[in-house]
């Protein structure tokens, strides 16, 4: 199972706690975990990423691995700790004001 | 026994406000989604427990919520907003073609006779109709795709449908108003759309009596009297008698007539209230005193309501969904400032009291009469 970490606003949202686990087909991807975690919290759709384009959100940010991936290609693999649920998938509200 | 229940929208959660109908003695339920901004909050007249609000966040985006218990549980509701068809393009603040965005909802304006209906005005400026108490979403296009919308432009706060006003006695006619297009009127249930800005005169465009380009703040309609209209424009208040074909001024002796709220009493047609605002660089009353102005005749004529409101030191605004009115008899009136008061008076506007002083910047206000 993937862990994914939801910021406190969409934990409040979705009506979760700070981890919610998800399961993709597969070697996990951006797209497949964002795609599981609205299947699964649909009150969640729109707020990370657009529902069309599924362009992210400019304030949201992904982050895995002390690696951002905010920027990667949807399609890419997650690194192989968050694929076998050792390292959680870190949804984050970007630091924003002073 | 008669109950009324105040919704109340903030820059970081929503507050329901409920009392008996003394309206002296309030409770105060809230925040619901604390630290979200809910624009706006609104019931349905059809089932009052079904109460819709606007929550958005810079981070993540519009979220739609309804509640089926006058406000006591909610649950998300649809919020895909998509334009229909070809997006085209408005104005930009330099006078570059911009693609219309999706941004926000602005207002929620529940069907009159339709418990399950509810229209939307949002930003980039569309109407957008739900037949499924806001589980889905379909954009009214005549509006957006008006002949005159390339050539509209975002005020200060985005080019924001902000207004929505359905006639009671024909629910075919619906008025919205768009800052800073103007008023717009259809007669088709929203299907076509044409301006209706005719005697507005606006300094502040290069054409002050254009077609479109007005900075309409607000309008309010007496049920009883459908064609008459009042309006807050950015600067000026302005009434039509003839359902918008016409406006003439009615600023009268206000002290400055800039300013966001203008509603009407629910018992008395030609009772008109206002908040003056110093101007629109100075977002606050003038000299340091919130002062509700009371017209009784229908405007041109003010009336100064001091009573239990600061005369001193006081520098607040009242945002344009910030007013409302309740049916009981003598009416109330209510509104929300930037300083996070809500103030009631239960006759009228005489005398005036807060119901709460410290909530977040107040950003809309609406009031259930229960019974």
């Amino acid at each position: 199972m993937i862990q994914v970490v939801l910021p406190k606003n969409l934990q409040i949202l979705a009506g979760v706690g700070r981890v919610v686990e998800v399961e993709v087909a597969g070697h996990a991807t951006q797209r497949s975990v964002l795609d599981a975690l609205e299947a699964r919290h649909p009150a969640l759709l729109g707020t990370m990423r657009d529902p069309v384009t599924k362009k992210r959100r400019p304030m949201i940010r992904f982050f895995a691995c002390e690696e951002d991936l905010s920027d990667a290609p949807l399609d890419s693999p997650l690194p192989e700790k968050v694929n076998s649920g050792t390292e959680p998938l870190l949804i984050i509200g970007a630091i924003a004001g002073g | 026994m008669s109950s009324v229940r105040v919704l109340v929208g903030t820059r970081k959660g929503a507050f329901i406000l409920s009392s008996d109908a003394s309206r002296k003695s309030w409770k105060v339920d809230g925040p619901h989604f604390a630290g979200w901004e809910i624009y706006h909050l609104k019931a349905s007249p059809v089932n009052p427990d079904r109460i819709y609000a606007s929550q958005s966040s810079g981070w993540f985006g519009q979220v739609l919520q309804r509640s089926e218990d006058g406000g006591k549980t909610w649950e998300a509701a649809g919020n895909q907003f998509l334009y229909d068809g070809a997006t085209g393009t408005h104005k930009w603040y330099d006078g570059s073609p911009h693609p219309w965005e999706f941004k926000r909802v602005w207002h929620l304006e529940p069907s009159l006779s339709d418990a399950e209906k509810v229209y939307a005005g949002v930003e980039d400026a569309a109407l957008f109709e739900s037949p499924d108490s806001g589980q889905t979403w379909t954009e009214l296009s005549g509006l957006r795709t008006h002949k005159t919308a390339a050539e509209w432009a975002p005020g200060a706060g985005g080019m924001c449908l902000h207004t929505l006003v359905i006639d009671p006695s024909n629910h075919d006619r619906i008025f919205a108003a768009i800052s800073s297009a103007g008023t717009f009127r259809s007669d088709d249930r929203g299907a076509s759309w044409r301006p209706i800005n005719n005697g507005l005169k606006s300094n502040y465009i290069p054409d002050p009596d254009a077609y479109v380009g007005h900075c309409v703040h607000r309008i309010a309609m007496h049920p009883s009297r459908p064609n008459t209209l009042f309006m807050q424009k950015h600067w000026d208040v302005m009434r039509t008698d003839d359902g918008g074909e016409n406006w003439r001024e009615i600023s009268g002796n206000l002290p400055t007539d800039f300013g966001f709220v203008i509603d009407v009493n629910a018992n008395e047609p030609d009772t008109v209230y206002v908040v003056p605002i110093t101007s629109d660089s100075h977002h606050f009353v003038p000299d340091g005193k919130l002062r509700v102005y009371r017209s009784r005749s229908g405007g041109d004529e003010w009336e100064a309501l001091t009573k239990g409101l600061p005369q001193e030191n006081c520098y607040v605004n009242v945002l344009r969904d910030a007013m409302t009115v309740d049916t009981l008899d003598p009416s109330g009136i209510y509104f929300g400032t930037s300083g996070g008061q809500v103030y009631a008076s239960p006759d009228g506007g005489d005398t005036w009291s807060a119901i709460v002083r410290d909530l977040p910047p107040v950003c809309s206000v609406e009031v259930q009469t229960l019974t």
